[in-house]
């Protein structure tokens, strides 16, 4: 089972209201390799690894949801307060008409979030190939997001959220290293 | 290390926008690292919640664009 | 919300963040055994942090992984994305 904890991993400030932003961040909350494809894709596979690997799935896909949880909080910052006419002028208006202010899990272009996102392939290596990829295209996602505000307490918490992509990617390398290694393997063939 | 690699993209003769000559990309530490070996530096826990890591050796800064 | 709340939060976030980094570090480091004892060491300091901050705000777990002494404090603002 799961226990929240009522904090955030890392202290998220908003400086200025930019709808605009909170638009272009929600590619992190319901994209393709956003945090909620993360968080869900390693928890899933953690059914049909080896032993080895099962816990760092289970304490990364965890990890991912503290971060779905600090992409949330700077969408809803960026957007609490602004008006109907700030949401229109930021591209929001069709956001605006479907969910008012509402968070939903989609991506900057509106598309909702689908299961074909994310693999399951029962493979531990194709698996855990997919799984450093991911890392690798949300590290390069939020390299964009950087680019796009001059917001720099927003930036410092994009500059957090790529870093541990960086250390996740190590991790699951490092995963495929000890899946390689064939100690304890009996002979299969 | 330097952590981003540098390419020069072709430039065609009819180019409709002004070209970038040249095009940026980030090759953070790891790639490079391997398996980590133990009792690698650490950072204090400040600097480490700061930087998104508890190791130098992974810490990977990324300025903005360049271009 | 007063200064001593970010200060306290900021604390526990530091210490627990280095858990969650040594955490990941031994999911592939199992035999690493001064990581280990660092582990130890920090898991023992974040409870006490925990235990000083919930003191002044409130428990910070759900489902009486903290108690709840002075009333119902758990489902009480300030939420996480509110601060």
């Amino acid at each position: 089972m799961w226990i929240y904890e009522k904090k955030l991993q890392y202290p998220v400030r908003v400086s200025k209201c930019d709808p605009m932003m909170a638009r272009f961040l929600i590619e992190q909350y319901g994209g393709a390799d956003g945090e909620l494809s993360a968080a869900l894709r390693y928890l899933n596979q953690r059914y049909t690894i080896p032993d080895q690997v099962i816990g760092l799935l289970t304490d990364i896909g965890t990890e991912e949801f503290a971060h779905l949880e600090m992409i949330a909080t700077m969408v809803y910052k960026l957007t609490k307060d602004a008006t109907v006419e700030q949401l229109k002028a930021a591209g929001l208006g069709a956001h605006y008409a479907n969910h008012d202010r509402a968070l939903f899990y989609n991506n900057a272009a509106g598309v909702p979030w689908t299961a074909s996102y994310i693999q399951a392939k029962g493979d531990p290596i194709a698996d855990l190939y997919e799984d450093i990829a991911a890392e690798e295209k949300a590290r390069a996602t939020y390299q964009w997001l950087i680019d796009m505000t001059d917001d720099v307490d927003l930036q410092d918490s994009l500059k957090f959220l790529r870093e541990r992509e960086v250390v996740h990617s190590q991790r699951f390398r490092e995963a495929v290293d000890i899946l390689i290694q064939d100690r304890n393997t009996k002979k299969f063939f | 290390m330097n952590q981003f690699r540098v390419y020069c993209p072709f430039i065609g003769p009819f180019d409709p926008c002004p070209p970038i000559r040249e095009k940026v990309y980030s090759t953070p530490p790891n790639l490079f690292l391997g398996f980590q070996p133990p009792g690698l530096p650490q950072f204090n826990a400040h600097e480490a919640l700061k930087l998104g890591t508890l190791w130098p050796a992974l810490y990977s800064p990324y300025p903005g664009k360049q271009t | 919300m007063e200064e001593q709340y970010y200060a306290m939060l900021h604390e526990l976030q530091a210490v627990d963040f280095v858990l969650v980094e040594l955490n990941l570090y031994l999911d592939t480091h199992p035999w690493d055994t001064m990581a280990l004892q660092q582990f130890n060491e920090m898991a023992q300091k974040r409870q006490f942090l925990a235990a000083q901050f919930e003191q002044c705000y409130g428990p910070l777990l759900n489902f009486g992984h903290s108690a709840s002494p002075h009333g119902w404090r758990w489902a009480m603002p300030p939420w996480p994305w509110q601060v």
